[in-house]
């Protein structure tokens, strides 16, 4: 039999998160406490399921437009306005997807040439590279330092580009370090973007989810940025809707309209009764938001506090719902570390090097969790970390 | 910082005045001082459990009473709603509008402790002019709290 698989696929090496989580549910023991899953905690605001049951209950159960329901699209359009001060078109310039990995993957396929360079700052989710893989680009790793905060420097960039960068893609506030860029950070990014002539696909699914004193910034919103940025956001983090599947890339009617083409063809439409429900969410919404964005907040503060305690170096993430401590000075790498708290103290946190080889030295902490969990991770933490230090 | 503190605890009494301030990013002494403060100005006014008896075997039964009375001249309800709560088996009472004029509230108690209290009690009091004793049936929610669903954290490690 001839070979039936396609090359480029079958290269891609397997997650990370995956590789790590397996061996968690290899354990199956109840007594496994973890701090490693990535979405919210809190279950989709009542209002907001009670229409998708209203959806159902009124038979709105057929496709939409491939692009999504226009009401959806135009509260999409004031929601971006009221937030960001980005103005979009509903008819145009905003897509609706599967969640925001579809618009990523769309954006890809729709942006990038074979052998067309896209840049990818890492550590990052883990899904980015193997979409600009298998949209047939290179990517192209920048290792993100920890005493920048793992926040993108100008000069990084500039490094990374080749004649043939086509595309630079961020995701801030980031999974996995928490960290956010404000709009200084940005302007500076946004300079060697223009003056290469370069186009940015920026996932800000997490831009409800900023805990800084400054008001989240789109590098859309900075002069000269808007019609070379195509935004990617969604409904999963900010109104705890993982499970529903949807999310949004806005950006110039001329790159949506090929993006639509590898929606329409490879998905039709997201689907119809998460549409219902997230209008709702974004007409009244936004108070839920607000509620669940302070008690990440406070399990924020009270996590760094405590590896400050611990003597545990971590610096103050500002956004998502992750901290991404340092474990070097421990002396083993991060997948020893995941491995043997997992074994000696059962405890499942993620290595930092499952989002890039920079996340090396890391681990990723996420507080989706209630004060009670994260109170008790952390007394195994401290435990082991105690056992170490003897 | 004041409410900020009281919605905190408003969820969660137990909450130990160093973690508090963790979560606040306060200094825990201003924290306690301020915790002190809402307690001995009755902004806090007690602390207690919520308890499913349920659970553990107790047949005891929570009971609404309607109360109508005749309000007395300068006073208004607030004697007669004194000569109610004075009783300790009364858990909480409220003047509300609407058909009735105070809402009793009992807790944990036997069947035969509420008839009693209601028969003997409640209806002989002076300005009491009729009683109606609602019993519980079944708690679904309690305090903002769901009785009785114990959650599982559903969600897969994917990606």
């Amino acid at each position: 039999m001839r070979d039936p698989l396609n090359s480029y696929i079958e290269k891609i090496p397997p997650s990370g998160i995956r590789k790590f989580f397996d061996m968690v549910a290899e354990m199956d023991d109840p007594e496994v406490v973890s701090l490693g899953v990535g979405e919210p905690d809190f279950d989709t605001p009542w209002h907001i399921r009670e229409e998708g049951i209203y959806a159902i209950t009124k038979g709105k159960t057929f496709y939409t437009a491939n692009a999504g329901l226009m009401e959806l699209r135009k509260e999409i359009a004031r929601y971006t306005n009221r937030h960001y001060g980005l103005v979009y078109d509903p008819a145009s310039e905003i897509l609706i997807t599967v969640g925001g990995s579809e618009a990523i993957d769309a954006c890809f396929r729709a942006m990038l040439d074979r052998g067309d360079e896209v840049i990818i700052p890492e550590p990052c989710f883990v899904s980015y590279k193997p979409c600009a893989v298998m949209a047939g680009a290179v990517p192209v790793v920048i290792d993100l330092k920890a005493e920048n905060e793992f926040k993108l420097q100008p000069e990084e960039l500039e490094a990374a580009i080749t004649d043939k960068t086509k595309v630079l893609f961020i995701s801030y506030p980031n999974n996995p370090t928490g960290a956010v860029m404000n709009r200084e950070d940005l302007e500076k990014i946004a300079e060697v973007v223009i003056r290469h002539d370069l186009f940015v696909l920026t996932d800000e699914i997490y831009s409800a989810l900023n805990y800084s004193d400054e008001e989240f910034v789109s590098i859309a919103s900075l002069p000269g940025m808007r019609d070379r940025t195509i935004v990617v956001n969604g409904f999963s983090k900010a109104f705890a809707m993982t499970g529903w599947r949807l999310g949004y890339a806005t950006g110039p009617a001329r790159v949506i309209k090929q993006m639509m083409k590898v929606h329409q063809f490879a998905i039709m439409c997201p689907p119809t009764l998460s549409q219902y429900a997230a209008i709702e969410a974004l007409r009244n919404g936004e108070e839920d938001v607000e509620y669940m964005r302070n008690e990440y907040d406070q399990r924020r503060r009270f996590l760094l506090k405590r590896f400050e305690e611990m003597g545990i170096p971590c610096f103050e993430a500002k956004g998502a719902f992750y901290l991404f401590p340092c474990i070097r000075k421990f002396g083993m790498s991060s997948d020893e570390f995941a491995e043997r708290i997992l074994n000696e103290q059962k405890l499942a946190v993620v290595p930092g090097s499952a989002f890039g080889a920079s996340g090396e030295g890391f681990l990723r902490i996420s507080y989706a969790y209630s004060l009670r969990d994260l109170k008790r991770a952390v007394e195994r933490i401290e435990a082991f970390v105690t056992e170490l230090q003897q | 910082m004041t409410e900020k503190i009281l919605t905190i605890l408003e969820k969660n009494a137990r909450i130990k005045t160093d973690d508090l301030a963790n979560i606040l990013g306060e200094d825990p002494v201003r924290v306690r001082q301020e915790v002190e403060k809402l307690e001995s100005d009755k902004v806090i006014c007690g602390y207690h459990t919520l308890i499913n008896w349920d659970k553990i075997g107790q047949e005891k039964a929570d009971a609404l009473i309607e109360v109508k009375v005749t309000p007395q001249r300068g006073v208004g309800f607030d004697q007669v709603a004194e000569r109610i709560w004075q009783y300790p088996e009364v858990s909480s009472i409220y003047l509300v509008s609407g058909n009735c004029d105070f809402v009793v509230l009992l807790q944990g108690k036997s069947m035969r402790e509420i008839a009693m209290f209601v028969s003997e009690k409640l209806s002989t009091i002076d300005g009491v002019l009729s009683t109606t004793t609602q019993f519980i049936l079944k708690k679904y929610k309690q305090e903002g709290f769901v009785v009785d669903s114990p959650r599982r954290d559903e969600r897969q490690a994917i990606s």
